[in-house]
């Protein structure tokens, strides 16, 4: 590998979403880490996080699960890297209310030593965008890109759950400012393409209400989609696989709602930087995606 | 002044009587270290334009009238620090109100939505107290700290039109009504938690309506962290049982009841649990389109995360809530 740091490895929590309805999230993601030489052990053992709806229902519950799959990477004495927002903002929170609250965690390693697990607190959480960006560095990408996605418009979109609330991700995960995020328009611009500005790239896309007020969700979703189009891109980039599930796939119905085509394909982050790295679309798992992109990006030179 | 910056302010301006479009005046001025936004704001009508408007009252926080927006990020104008936002937004300001559909004047906005929303929660304390009584009603600080800084609501509105479930939704309660649900629904004196809990269970409405985006917890000038505060509300609603059987209450029971089935989420499982068979049927035309590019594991398939035992047990172990 051409980078000058000791290999990079990670401990993966996948999620669950990348096992089953972006199948392209987890491909893309073990592509452009071989390609960077950044080793990712998978996080088999690991459970759902409960997405944000499991705590409604029963918090204990949701810290022993999220407080049993951080102790997996202690054991391994990786730091963990999550490939969904909203993987990392459950996990993170997790360990934030366990490192800060010694009688929460006492309570909740009584429950872990049932299964024979303790939870310790020595394994960082964060998403890998700010792994790349801060660990990896987005200088030494750019001397590995052979395919530059030049001359095409990206949008950027964060996702909530990756920079709110700012009190929680400044102390792992980027720390960038909610009201003007940079990450991914900086990588963007490493992997030599044209940043969007637009003021949706920080909004919700509503995914958590979308079987219980669909129409919310769809505004959501359409008016970020609509902005981004406005504003002259060929194609949107996120690293959360909900808000892809979101803009990928429900284009149909968010079109139908908001009364205006809305049609632009949406890459998830590790395919946006596997193109610009030459990673043959088929091990990006292009054909996934629903809405094709239909630019000559797909075609590694 | 040697320790003075310069910057460009542009102000929303806008009078309902008069203006048929809004328009943006623009100051350039020297700003000092020490400078809140409620000054800039002060300045500009003290030595620009007496008509600039705003509202204003206690200038220490607690008053809640003079939230504006800056660039987007919903401030309280006499607690924000103007040099500290050019480091955000670098040296052009961006001041407009909370919310421009709602100007009046400039600055001040029509607050009656927001009103609206906080009076239909109760907002108040019901509880059957002596007229007469020998003694102060106790409350010990253990059961004080359960409204958790609840009380602290300064009723600014920020998080309210920072929500873009409102925004979108205009029968969403909101944030700052939700908060205040719970500063009453947590204080051991009231007596209607179950009213109050009828309420937010209305769909549509109530608290199954957040999008969970933490937009309000990033605008709260006081720290409260409302979608702390409607998590557990929600939390309460399955305690008292006045959750409703629908399809939001069964999402946030179905991931418990997929997790132990499977560790990680049976996602097509999820959502018929949660829809039920016949609601179920709505999706399937998205079903189809992913189904084809190879987006949906067939139940046979389903993988199941490693350890599953382990997941089982503490499932049984650490379970306090009940459906």
């Amino acid at each position: 590998m051409d980078t000058n740091n000791k290999t990079l490895k990670y401990a993966l929590y996948t999620g669950c979403t990348a096992r089953e309805s972006t199948p392209e999230l987890l491909k893309s993601t073990m592509a452009i880490a071989k390609k960077l030489g950044i080793e990712l052990v998978l996080l088999d053992e690991a459970s759902c996080c409960g997405a944000s709806h499991l705590q409604d229902f029963d918090d204990n519950l949701s810290l022993v699960l999220n407080a049993r799959n951080i102790c997996y990477a202690e054991k391994l004495e990786l730091p963990l890297v999550t490939i969904c927002n909203t993987c990392q903002l459950n996990t993170a929170m997790a360990k934030d209310r366990l490192d800060n609250d010694s009688d929460l965690k006492d309570k909740i390693n009584e429950q872990l030593k049932e299964v024979g697990l303790e939870y310790k607190g020595t394994s960082e959480v964060k998403h890998f965008l700010y792994a790349l960006q801060d660990d990896f560095g987005y200088d030494k990408i750019k001397e590995l890109v052979t395919n530059p996605i030049s001359d095409i418009n990206v949008a950027s979109f964060y996702g909530c759950h990756n920079i709110r609330p700012s009190h929680l991700q400044n102390k792992s995960n980027g720390g960038e400012n909610s009201y003007k995020p940079t990450s991914l328009d900086n990588l963007v611009e490493a992997l030599g393409g044209n940043p969007v500005e637009y003021e949706s790239k920080n909004k919700c896309c509503g995914f958590h209400v979308e079987l219980q007020n669909p129409t919310t969700a769809n505004k959501l979703s359409g008016t970020a989609m609509l902005d981004a189009i406005d504003n002259d891109a060929d194609v949107m980039v996120t690293p959360c696989p909900l808000c892809h599930l979101r803009m990928d796939v429900q284009q149909h119905n968010i079109s139908k709602e908001i009364g205006r085509k809305v049609n632009i394909p949406v890459l998830h982050l590790p395919q946006m930087i596997g193109i610009a790295l030459g990673i043959d679309p088929k091990e990006l798992g292009l054909d996934h995606n629903i809405t094709q992109t239909g630019l000559d990006l797909e075609v590694p030179k | 002044m040697s320790d003075a910056k310069k910057i460009k302010v542009k102000v929303f301006r806008f009078n309902k009587a008069t203006d048929y479009l809004p328009h943006y005046d623009t100051f350039e001025m020297n700003v000092t270290k020490d400078e809140l936004v409620l000054d800039v704001m002060n300045r500009i009508k003290w030595e620009h334009d007496g008509s600039f408007s705003y509202r204003r009252s206690c200038r220490h926080g607690i008053c809640g009238s003079c939230a504006v927006k800056v660039n987007g990020k919903p401030t309280l104008a006499c607690k924000d620090n103007v040099l500290e936002l050019t480091k955000l937004f670098g040296d052009e300001l961006v001041i407009e109100p909370q919310d421009i559909k709602r100007a009046y004047k400039d600055m001040v906005i029509d607050k009656e939505n927001f009103w609206n929303k906080y009076n239909e929660v109760q907002p108040y304390l019901v509880a059957d107290i002596d007229e007469f009584p020998e003694q102060e009603n106790l409350v010990t600080c253990e059961d004080a700290n359960k409204l958790d800084e609840a009380d602290y609501c300064i009723q600014c509105g920020n998080c309210f039109y920072a929500c873009p479930a409102v925004e979108v939704n205009e029968d969403y309660l909101g944030p700052a009504a939700l908060v205040k649900a719970w500063r009453f629904n947590s204080d051991v004196r009231d007596e209607a938690t179950n009213e109050r809990l009828e309420t937010l269970q209305e769909p549509g409405k109530g608290i199954w309506d957040c999008v969970k985006c933490n937009e309000c917890a990033e605008a709260c000038p006081k720290e409260i962290n409302p979608i702390d505060k409607i998590t557990k509300l929600h939390q309460q609603s399955f305690k008292n049982n006045m959750h409703l059987k629908n399809v939001a209450t069964r999402h946030a029971v179905g991931f418990k009841w997929s997790i132990e089935k499977h560790g990680i989420l049976d996602e097509g499982e999820l959502v018929r649990y949660s829809e039920g068979n016949l609601g179920v049927m709505k999706h399937i035309p998205e079903a189809i389109a992913m189904y084809k590019r190879g987006k949906i594991v067939m139940p046979w398939e389903m993988p199941k995360s490693k350890n599953l035992d382990e997941i089982k047990k503490l499932v049984d172990i650490a379970s306090t809530a009940k459906y």
